[in-house]
This record gives structure tokens, sequence and C-alpha cells, in this order.
């Protein structure tokens, strides 16, 4: 029982390696070579006005941006679902959890009181 | 949890820890901890995003995004950061290998990029407010600058704690502590780039879109 209990611990415990175990000159030039893409492609897209629509552009861009998020991670930072025993993922999704509930909430409700509060054009003459 | 049995010892002897935890290395836990340190500065971000996206819109019949930014510029000073991200991670290798010269030398390249990507930014800033749009002018100046300005501060220190690892390493050589000092400071300075992904994506290119 005594034991049995010891090992679960050193389970949890058991990746002491920080994140950036397996660092090497490939893995930094491979994600400057995604993040630059990544980075050029948008500007281009806007710059250019390549494609008319704005709100399309504005998603690909979005899109890229969380790419690029994620290649910064993988590359530089180095993380992976086993550091720290899975504590460093954990921490994230907390966070991203938390940013998204705040960033969407913050714009959605910001909106609808916006748009709540816009007055009509007859009622805008009546103001002092 | 068995180590911790109250029930078969006498009262006066009751243990309310583990009597065999297994030792854990100096610094063990700093990688996890200075990583909840920078979710919680993610967390901070995530505020200025949030008023830059309700405030943006709002020019108060003054300058828009379109009549300040200069993405061309805004293009420089994004290479300058992600080039120092580069020689960061170079920084990095060297001191994994234990060559202090080259950690040096990469750890002065990249205070070199910080500083463009900072005197970039300031420029840019004089630029803006030298034509009125300071951020006084409107709601979305105001937010414009504190989110872009926050991340210019958080530069700012990064170089300043660089320039400090240097003055460490001078002393110290590579030991055991100036590693891990590094390995924050890499976290650190990456964690900032990504920022700059969110800052570069949604106040300039999106602001360009409006």
């Amino acid at each position: 029982m005594s034991t049995h209990a010891h090992d679960d611990r050193g389970g949890a415990h058991g990746g002491h390696d920080h994140g950036n175990g397996e660092a090497t000159p490939k893995s930094y030039l491979t994600g400057f070579i995604l993040a630059a893409l990544l980075t050029a492609i948008p500007f281009w897209l806007v710059m250019a006005g390549t494609i008319d629509n704005p709100a399309i552009t504005a998603l690909i861009i979005t899109a890229l941006a969380a790419v690029q998020i994620v290649v910064h991670m993988v590359f530089f930072l180095h993380m992976n679902a086993r550091s720290e025993g899975g504590w460093t993922v954990m921490a994230l999704a907390f966070t991203v959890i938390f940013v998204v509930i705040a960033l969407a909430g913050s714009l959605w409700v910001m909106y609808h009181l916006d748009a709540n509060m816009m007055l009509a054009p007859h009622e805008m003459s009546q103001t002092p | 949890m068995s180590e911790v049995s109250a029930a078969a010892q006498p009262d006066d002897k009751r243990v309310f820890y583990l009597e065999n935890e297994h030792p854990h290395a100096d610094g063990g836990s700093t990688a996890l901890g200075f990583w909840i340190y920078l979710m919680s500065d993610c967390l901070i971000f995530a505020m200025l995003f949030a008023a830059y996206g309700v405030l943006g819109g709002n020019y108060a019949a003054g300058p828009s995004p379109k009549d300040l930014f200069d993405l061309p510029l805004v293009a420089v000073n994004t290479s300058m950061l992600l080039l120092s991200s580069l020689t960061n991670g170079f920084a990095m290798l060297a001191t994994a290998r234990g060559r202090v010269a080259a950690t040096q030398l990469w750890l002065g390249v990249t205070i070199l990029f910080g500083l463009a990507f900072v005197g970039i930014e300031l420029r840019e800033f004089a630029h803006m407010i030298g034509e009125g749009a300071t951020p006084q002018r409107s709601a979305f100046l105001s937010s414009f600058f504190t989110l872009v300005g926050t991340h210019g501060l958080h530069v700012t220190f990064g170089m300043i704690w660089m320039a400090t690892l240097m003055v460490q390493i001078a002393q110290r050589g590579l030991i055991e502590a100036n590693r891990r000092r590094m390995m924050c400071m890499s976290m650190f300075w990456h964690f900032l780039d990504i920022i700059w992904i969110g800052v570069f994506t949604f106040v300039y290119l999106m602001g360009m879109l409006r």
C-alpha cells in the first residue's frame, strides 16, 4: 500500500523536464521560417488588398494568427502535453478558456449595449 | 497517503505531512511557476485586447487607423521581434552547450533587435503624437496606446533582464542558477512575441480593414 502510494506520486512528478528539453537549431529555424511565412501572408493580404471582402480577409488573418501562435508554442517554447507532467498544458487550457470568455463576452455585451444606446434620428433631434 | 495514518500513532506524535516526501531539486518547479506567471500576464493582455476590441472603433471624429498606421513600418517592426526570438533561441542553444561567449553574443544580438523594435515603436508613437493623435484624443487612441505601450514596456523590461543576465553570466559563468534564469527569460521573450502576433493581427491589420 505504501509503495503503491509512492509510485503514484512518482508518476505525477515524473516529468521534471522543463519545456526546453528538445531544443535544436533545426527546431528554431523551422519555427522561424514558418512564423515568417505566417506573418508575411496576412501582411500581403491586407497591404495588397488581394481579397475584396474585408470580412473574409479578417477571418483568414485571424486563422493565420492562431496557427502562428501554435507554431511559436511548439517550435520556440517547445511545449508538449507531457511537459511538467501535463500541468503546463492545464494552465494554458485554463488561460485560453478565460481569455475566450473575457474577449467574446466583452465584445458581445458591449456590442449589444452600443446597439441599444444608439438614438434613432428623430430622438436625436429632441436631445438638447 | 498511508504515511499520514494518524490513527496508528499516539496523539502527541501526529504528523500532517508526508514523512518520506521525495526530494525536489533546487528550482525544479521554476519552469511551471514562471509559466503560470506568464499565463497571468496573458490575462492582463486579454483585458487590454478586450478594451481595444470594445473601444477601437470610437474615433471621436479624430484620426482612424487608416490615417495613422504605416503597415510597412509595422512589418519591419514585426520582423525585428521575430528575428530576436530566433537569436534568443540561439542563445538558449549556446547555454545548453555550455558556451559562455556564444551565449553572451546571442544575448547581445537579441538586445539589439529588441532595441530596434522599441525604437521603431517609439518613433511611430512620436509621429502619431506629433500629428495630434495623443492618447487623450479618442477612446480608440487611449486603448491603442495602453495595449501597444504595455507590450512595449514588457519588451523594454525583457531587454533590461537580458542585460542583467549578461552581467551575471560574465561574473559566474553558466552556473545552474544562470541557466534557470536563461530559461525563464527566453520563455518571457517568446511569450512577448506571441502577444505581438495578436497586436499586429488585431490592431494593425484589422485596423486597416475597418
